[in-house]
């Protein structure tokens, strides 16, 4: 039976659907294509002098710490250290763009942005030396606790910036998370909450091309990573990850956007991890070292080492200087780890509840008594203060 | 279903009230008195949440302290993480029990443990309000009672209510605890009532301590929530049997109050643990394990339990199968008569 012949279907005419229109129009929250770029165009005219010989230094600072904590790893310093090593351009910048009111929410890999911004070198090892978890107060610094859970501290940073916003302060957040970690349910929980609540918050993804051994290309299929901002109401930005000019700025504005009450922005920065995934990994097994080659000519410290000289700005006395700056910095954080930790373990008890429990009282009573066994075994201390 | 009265309606002393409007003035209450407290979940504002504990805080407080959020558990309280990060004291809704799942990773890897990683520098003064339990001819997802794992997680507070006083002083409490609390509202007691008055002092007892609710010299029933009336009902029937029953109304899962707990089993001599949830690796294994160390000298019969079945909640048809009644309580309290096997 065709549609003809239905009875009466000349005489029906369909009620049409109530007013449809996008809540927001997609255009202008498309990233464009290709990564942003100031190093070695003509943006760079735009970039203040002072500004980039302090991201030089830092960045230089940055490589030797990343060098001198691997190599803590090996002597058994660390319990282990996840490199950013050729990530110190992300790193670098997001530390340096917040104004001391932000909040940063590093992941495990950002121990660098916590030092950038501040932090005591052997404070931001805490966790990864295995002495505590959190080694400052968050609040003191402004720094969330390093974050081990994927993309789990990205609904904190929406949290934390939606409170400030409602106190009445022009603080914002600036949350990183990895490339794999956009996968996560709460990535996607986060972005959407931020953009409904036109939160101040800047999404940093760093794409360092793998999560562990997996390639994006097995992570997701988006034309990319910044892409995914669209869907939920928010700017996507593309910038090249290496170029530490190009990540300031970048990040810079969507700072200033965030403050102004404009609402978040996700930044995808395209970058590589020149080491492996941590000194416990062995990246051989899922990539060749042509592509490692191929970055390696793209490093971000060289990047703005040529743009420098070429320019004038820098010769070999800036070099040194902060070549020196990295080496006295290392040679202090060597000699600190160097020291065993002073552990009280009574502190396993210390920080659960405001107030003990009395099943936790029982059990700190149960320890003491052990450790004072042991003193009394060995003529040592178990415990650090004496408590 | 009775809809709650608005908070602040019922004024005349000891007019009777549910336990729901009980929990609506304490949120009330705790809002008016400190700025600092915001509520947030799925339509808790213009709605007043599926069960109306949120009635009218929005229109007294705004759209900023009363927030209907997005529809994602995890994303919620991973917000609350952050704005208590920033000084404020969230209290989350989670719309019924086994929606509260997602939002577990952020429970037990950041809740729970804030306040340890950073060496006690960061407390998380978060209240996590859920739903929780059976008997309301709930379908699939409505009715379990999750107790059990948020009591596996240290750092984390778990108070359930079973009287309409305790609903308001115990949130009261749980609101200005410093550490994050469970709250688990036994959603089939929401419109019991009581005489009550929001206006009379509610004294606000500290979290941790379990009362005697009827006192009795042959055994002790340790229960809380929504079987604690099950329990009280079952103590007046065992008069007749010749059973002079105790009850014990927990009230805090943790901190638990060993003390009051082991004095009326030592009082007793027996004691049979009462929960809704299933009892294999439940909350009752767990009690009779530490009344038995406690108490074992005094002890006339083991420890009993009388739990839900070990199945996922069952359709609402068959759910007073599983639920535990009167009867079965009884039949537990007969076995306390108990002979060692030869
Ligand atoms: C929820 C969760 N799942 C798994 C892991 C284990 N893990 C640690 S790092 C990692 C890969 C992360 O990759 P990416 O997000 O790209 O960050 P990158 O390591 O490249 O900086 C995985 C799977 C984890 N930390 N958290």
């Amino acid at each position: 039976m065709t549609v003809q012949e239905l009875p009466g279907a000349a005489a029906y005419r369909p009620t049409p659907p109530p007013a449809w229109k996008p809540l927001t129009d997609p255009a202008p929250l498309l990233p464009d294509p290709e990564p942003y770029r100031v190093l070695g165009t003509d943006a760079v005219a735009d970039a203040d002098p002072e500004l980039l010989l302090r991201l030089y230094a830092e960045l230089v600072r940055g490589r030797r710490y990343n060098a001198q904590a691997t190599a803590l790893t090996k002597q058994g310093r660390l319990a282990v250290y996840p490199s950013s090593t050729g990530q110190e351009a992300c790193e670098i910048a997001a530390a340096l763009v917040l104004e001391e009111r932000d909040w940063l929410f590093p992941s495990y890999r950002d121990t660098l942005a916590a030092v950038a911004r501040g932090l005591d070198p052997v404070e931001a090892l805490t966790l990864l030396r295995g002495d505590w978890h959190t080694g400052y107060d968050p609040r003191e610094h402004r720094i969330a606790p390093l974050c081990t859970p994927l993309a789990t501290q990205l609904p904190h940073a929406v949290g934390l910036a939606h409170a400030a916003r409602l106190k009445g302060d022009d603080v914002v957040a600036l949350a990183m998370v990895g490339d794999g970690g956009t996968s996560e349910g709460d990535f996607h929980e986060a972005l959407n909450f931020a953009a409904v609540w036109r939160a101040p918050v800047v999404f940093l993804v760093q794409n360092n091309g793998f999560a562990i051994s997996v390639p994006l290309a097995k992570q997701t299929a988006a034309p990319s990573l910044a892409h995914k901002a669209v869907g939920y109401g928010m700017p996507g930005r593309l910038v090249d990850g290496n170029d530490v000019a190009a990540v300031h700025q970048v990040l810079g504005e969507a700072v200033a956007r965030a403050r102004a009450g404009g609402g978040p922005t996700l930044v995808e920065a395209v970058t590589y991890r020149m080491d492996a995934h941590t000194n416990a990994d062995d990246a051989t097994r899922y990539r060749g070292e042509s592509e490692v080659e191929a970055w390696r000519a793209h490093d971000p410290i060289q990047l703005l080492e040529r743009e420098l000289t070429a320019r004038g700005l820098l010769g070999e006395d800036g070099i040194e200087e902060a070549r020196a700056a990295a080496e006295r910095m290392a040679a202090g954080l060597r000699e600190q780890m160097n020291a065993d930790p002073v552990l009280d373990p009574m502190d396993l008890f210390a920080h659960v509840y405001a107030e003990q429990t009395a099943q936790l009282r029982e059990q700190a009573a149960r320890l003491r008594v052990e450790l004072d066994a042991e003193q009394g075994q060995d003529g040592t201390s178990g415990a650090g203060d004496g408590r | 279903m009775t809809t709650a009265a608005m908070a602040g309606e019922q004024t005349d002393k000891a007019k009777p009230a549910t336990m729901a409007q009980a929990l609506g003035r304490a949120l009330r209450d705790s809002m008016a008195e400190d700025p600092t407290v915001h509520v947030l979940g799925e339509d808790v504002g213009t709605l007043g949440g599926v069960f109306r504990i949120t009635d009218g805080l929005a229109k007294e407080f705004g759209d900023d302290r009363c927030t209907d959020t997005p529809l994602a558990e995890a994303g919620i309280l991973g917000a609350a993480v952050g704005m208590a990060m920033y000084g404020l004291r969230p209290v989350v809704e989670m719309q019924f029990d086994a929606f509260a799942y997602p939002a577990f990773e952020q429970l037990i890897s950041h809740v729970a443990k804030m306040r340890n990683r950073t060496g006690g520098a960061m407390p998380l003064p978060i209240t996590v309000r859920v739903p929780y339990g059976g008997g309301i001819g709930g379908v699939e997802h409505h009715s379990d009672s999750s107790e059990a794992y948020y009591m596996a997680t240290p750092g984390l507070h778990v108070v359930t209510p079973a009287t309409v006083d305790d609903a308001y002083g115990l949130l009261r409490a749980s609101i200005a605890s410093d550490d994050p609390v469970i709250f688990l509202e036994p959603k089939r007691l929401y419109w019991s009532k009581a005489a009550w008055s929001p206006d009379a002092p509610v004294e606000v007892e500290p979290i941790g301590r379990a009362v005697v609710r009827r006192p009795g010299r042959s055994a002790t029933l340790i229960t809380y929530g929504p079987s604690l009336p099950v329990c009280l009902e079952a103590a007046e029937a065992a008069v007749e049997e010749g059973w002079d029953l105790e009850v014990v109304d927990l009230r805090s899962l943790v901190p638990f109050d060993d003390e009051t707990v082991a004095a009326s089993v030592r009082r007793t001599g027996r004691a049979v643990v009462v929960h809704e949830s299933s009892g294999f690796g439940g909350p009752g294994g767990e009690i009779a394990a530490r009344v038995t160390e406690r108490c074992f000298h005094h002890l006339e019969a083991p420890v009993l339990r009388v739990a839900g079945f070990d199945i996922p909640y069952p359709p609402p048809m068959l759910e007073r199968h599983h639920l535990p009644g009167v009867d079965r309580v009884l039949d537990a309290v007969a076995r306390l008569q108990w002979e060692a096997e030869s």
